[in-house]
């Protein structure tokens, strides 16, 4: 791509935008792909705490993309990140939204619903794998990963209060 | 909110809604609010749906983003988000877990394979997300297709 890392961000996250069914959990990956290995712009470290910083800020967890678009480059690599993500999904969701109504029962709708659904699943799962990869690194961080795993699975408590708990024993330094 | 207080759709309607933005590529929070937006005013109704979903967020995300810049470095911020970190990816997992139940109960099934084929190309493999979709999204949906 052209040395202009505006025209990256923007390349790389339209393109990804496109493609990442299941939303901000299932681009993870190649968002850490791109930032950190193709591209270098970020540290393994500084993706991880960026993933960190958008679960905790309200709104949508996509979020991260404006931060590592600030990373790169500034003001306008937010808002030119923000706007590649979303936009071109936005003009197929405005699209789509006004036929698919009238295929309701269609076949192929029923199809392509459904063949997405584990093609998914094993996008989050690989964003699970790449995040504990950065993240677990000590005894403690793999426990706290693995306790948060049964937590979030057996109840349905508000994250917030899960990553408070896990900010805290971050900051208590056994990490 | 938008069901239950202001009537602005009935139950069937926003599940519709949510089932779709769903299944969209990106995010579908994002693809919510269009959608939604749409059904109201058109493309202004979408346009003033995401402004009202993204602006709030995107400004504190700024400021959050401008803080870290300086900040970053400081050894504790980096130890409350290596934590923070920890515990958001547990929640990851459950996510998963909780997703893949349904699919893994049932014998016979193909659903597994293309989840776990996606998983190996993207995490183990490392190929690009649009390499990974291509090769499965026409496969999986076939199947799917077929299986009705």
């Amino acid at each position: 791509m052209n040395d202009n890392p505006l025209i990256a961000l923007a390349g790389y996250f339209a393109l990804l935008s496109l493609f990442a069914v299941g939303g901000a959990n299932a681009a993870i990956p190649e968002m850490h792909r791109i930032s950190v290995e193709v591209m270098q712009w970020m540290t393994d470290r500084q993706f991880a705490d960026s993933f960190a910083i958008a679960q905790v800020s309200p709104g949508p967890n996509i979020i991260i993309v404006t931060l590592i678009g600030y990373h790169v480059a500034g003001l306008a690599g937010a808002a030119v990140a923000t706007a590649a993500m979303c936009g071109p999904t936005c003009v197929l969701a405005f699209l789509v939204a006004r036929t698919w109504d009238r295929f309701k029962e269609a076949r192929w709708r029923i199809a392509i619903q459904s063949g997405l659904v584990p093609v998914s699943l094993g996008l989050i799962a690989a964003s699970a794998f790449v995040l504990a990869r950065s993240a677990d690194h000590t005894v403690v961080a793999a426990i706290i990963t693995a306790v948060t795993a049964l937590v979030g699975f057996a109840t349905r408590i508000n994250p917030l209060w899960i990553f408070a708990v896990g900010g805290l024993f971050g900051l208590s330094g056994w990490l | 909110m938008i069901v239950e207080q202001k009537h602005w759709m009935t139950a069937d309607e926003f599940n519709e809604a949510f089932a779709l933005s769903q299944f969209l590529p990106g995010p579908n929070v994002v693809n919510f609010s269009v959608v939604f937006g749409s059904r109201f005013g058109g493309a202004p109704g979408a346009a003033v749906a995401l402004a009202g979903l993204m602006g709030p967020p995107l400004l504190i995300v700024t400021i959050l983003a401008i803080l870290y810049a300086r900040c970053g470095d400081i050894e504790m911020l980096s130890r409350i988000l290596a934590g923070i970190t920890a515990a958001a990816t547990g929640l990851l997992i459950s996510v998963v877990a909780k997703m893949a139940a349904p699919l893994f109960r049932k014998r016979w099934n193909w659903a597994p394979f293309i989840a776990i084929a996606a998983f190996v190309g993207v995490a183990i493999m490392q190929w690009p997300l649009p390499w990974v979709f291509v090769m499965l999204a026409p496969v999986s949906v076939a199947l799917a297709w077929v299986k009705r």
